[in-house]
C-alpha cells in the first residue's frame, strides 16, 4: 500500500484531507466487489470439484466470466415486487442487510500504518453493526407477505441472535487477553504468539458462531431450499436478490478479517507485507467456510438453537472464566 | 501523534454513505435496463403454482422465538457490561474480577433456571 492511511486520522482537518478518506473507502469498496466476484467463481468451481464435476467451465476461459454474466443477467431481471408485500419495508430490506456487511470493513486492521479508523471500540463496533443485519432479514422475510420468506426471516432473527451470543462471548476471551477492544491493539498484542493457542476453546465457539452468524450451510436454515424454498429472500428478483447475496458474500470476507484479527495474528508474519498476510489468513477463512458448505448437511432446525444455548454459550463463558481467572494468577493477584 | 477521535466516525460514516450509495446506484442502474411488466399472476406470493387461501401475515408461528428473543435481550446486556470490565481488567484489579464473578454467576444461574423449565427446548 503506498496510502499512509493513518496519516490521514492523525493530520488535521482539511477537505483535501476529506477528499482522501473519501477515496480509500471508494477503494475498498472496489476491492470489496471485486473480491465478491473471485468468491461467486470461487464457490462454484470449489463446490464443482468437491462433488466430482467441473463447476462453471463455459462463460470464458475455465469459466472465469460466469459471475460477470450473472451481473449482467441480474441487472436485466424484472424487480417483481409481491401484491401483499409491504412496499416500502420490501425495498429497503435487502439495502438494510447489504450496507452494514460494507461498514464491518472501517475496522479492518490491515497493518500498523494501513488502518481506515483507529476506534477504541473495534470489535465491539463489529458485532453492533453486524446486528443490523438481523433486522435487514426479519423485515425482508415479514414484507415480502408470503408464508416462506415470514418463516425464513423468523428462522433467521432466532438464529442470528441465539449465536451472537456465544460469538461476543468467545471474543471476549480475546479482549480479555489483549487489554484492549481496538483491533489494531489485538493485533499487537500478538506479536509473541497468536492467540489461537490459548484461546482454543474460545476459538472453538467462534468459529461456530460465526458460521451460523453467516447464514450459510450447515446453518442455512433461514434459505433452507428443501423446506422452506429459499426463505426470507423467496419473493426477491432481480438486483435487490443480487443485494442479499453481495452482503452474503461480504460478509464472509469481513468476517474472515475478524478471525484472522483476533486469533491467527492479524498483519504478524514473515518476508510479506502486512496488508498481503491479513488477507491471505482471511481467504484461508473464505476458503474453509466454502469447504464446509460442500461437505456438510443442514444442521436440523431444533438441534440447532439447543446446540448454541446449552453448549456454545457455556463453553465461551467458562472460556472467559478460565482466561481471566488464568490472567490474575500470571498477575500474582492470588 | 496520536489519532483525531472524531476522524475515525468520520471514516465511519463514509463508509455508511457509500454503502448505501452503491445499493441504491446499483439499484438505479438496473431500473434503465430491466422490463416493468407487472401481471396479476407474478405478483401473487409463491405458493409451487397452488392459490394461498390463508394470508401470509395471519400464519401463526412458534411463541418460541419471542422466548429466544427474550433471552437474548437478557444476555446480550450482559456482554455489554463484560466489555468494559474486560478492557480495564488491570485497573480493576482482583475488585473487579469478584465482582465480574459474582455477575457473570447470576446469569449463570438465569441460564440454569431457564434450562431446567425447558425454555431452551425447541419443539
Amino acid at each position: 500500500m503506498l496510502l499512509n492511511l493513518t496519516g490521514l486520522l492523525t493530520a488535521p482537518f482539511t477537505w483535501l484531507n476529506l477528499l482522501w478518506m473519501f477515496v480509500e473507502v471508494l477503494v475498498m469498496l472496489v476491492i470489496i466487489l471485486i473480491y465478491v466476484m473471485a468468491a461467486l467463481y470461487g464457490e462454484r468451481k470449489i463446490l464443482g470439484h468437491i462433488q466430482l464435476r467441473p463447476g462453471p467451465n463455459r462463460t470464458g476461459p475455465g469459466g472465469v466470466l460466469q459471475p460477470v454474466a450473472d451481473v449482467i443477467k441480474l441487472l436485466f431481471k424484472e424487480d417483481v415486487i409481491p401484491a401483499e408485500a409491504d412496499v416500502a419495508v420490501f425495498k429497503i430490506a435487502p439495502v438494510i442487510a447489504f450496507v452494514p456487511s460494507f461498514m464491518t470493513f472501517a475496522v479492518a486492521p490491515w497493518a500498523p500504518n494501513v488502518l481506515f479508523t483507529d476506534l477504541n471500540v473495534g470489535v465491539l463496533y463489529f458485532t453492533a453493526v453486524t446486528g443490523i443485519t438481523t433486522i435487514g432479514i426479519v423485515s425482508g422475510g415479514w414484507s415480502s407477505g408470503s408464508k416462506y420468506p415470514l418463516l425464513g426471516g423468523m428462522r433467521g432473527a432466532a438464529q442470528l441472535i441465539s449465536y451472537e451470543l456465544p460469538l461476543v462471548m468467545s471474543i471476549l476471551g480475546v479482549v480479555l487477553m489483549a487489554g484492549t477492544a481496538n483491533m489494531a491493539g489485538i493485533v499487537e498484542a500478538q506479536q509473541k504468539w497468536w492467540f489461537f493457542f490459548p484461546q482454543i476453546l474460545g476459538f472453538v465457539a467462534f468459529f461456530i458462531s460465526v458460521s451460523a452468524e453467516m447464514n450459510r450451510t450447515p446453518f442455512d436454515l433461514p434459505e433452507g431450499e428443501s423446506e422452506i424454498v429459499a426463505g426470507y429472500h423467496t419473493e426477491y428478483s432481480g438486483f435487490r436478490m443480487a443485494l442479499w447475496m453481495l452482503g452474503e458474500y461480504t460478509y464472509i470476507f469481513a468476517d474472515g478479517l475478524l478471525c484472522a484479527t483476533l486469533f491467527f495474528g492479524g498483519w504478524h508474519g514473515p518476508w510479506l507485507p502486512g496488508w498481503l498476510w491479513l488477507l491471505i489468513k482471511a481467504m484461508i477463512f473464505v476458503f474453509l467456510a466454502i469447504w464446509t458448505r460442500g461437505t456438510l448437511p443442514r444442521m436440523r432446525s431444533d438441534t440447532l438453537m439447543v446446540f448454541a444455548w446449552k453448549f456454545l454459550l457455556p463453553l465461551a463463558m467458562a472460556n472467559l472464566i478460565i482466561t481471566a481467572l488464568v490472567k490474575a494468577a500470571i498477575a500474582g493477584w492470588f | 501523534m496520536p489519532a483525531v477521535y472524531w476522524h475515525s466516525w468520520l471514516v465511519v460514516v463514509l463508509f455508511l454513505v457509500l454503502g448505501v450509495a452503491l445499493a441504491f446506484g446499483l439499484l438505479g442502474l438496473g431500473s434503465l435496463f430491466r422490463p416493468h411488466q407487472p401481471s396479476a399472476a407474478k405478483k401473487t406470493p409463491y405458493e409451487s403454482g397452488a392459490i394461498d387461501i390463508v394470508e401470509a401475515k395471519e400464519v401463526r408461528f412458534n411463541v418460541r422465538y419471542y422466548l429466544f428473543a427474550l433471552m437474548f435481550v437478557l444476555f446480550d446486556v450482559e456482554t455489554v457490561f463484560l466489555f468494559p470490565w474486560a478492557v480495564a481488567f488491570n485497573r480493576l484489579h482482583l475488585f473487579g474480577l469478584i465482582e465480574a464473578f459474582i455477575f457473570l454467576a447470576m446469569l449463570g444461574v438465569g441460564l440454569a433456571y431457564a434450562w431446567k423449565k425447558k425454555v431452551l427446548r425447541w419443539q
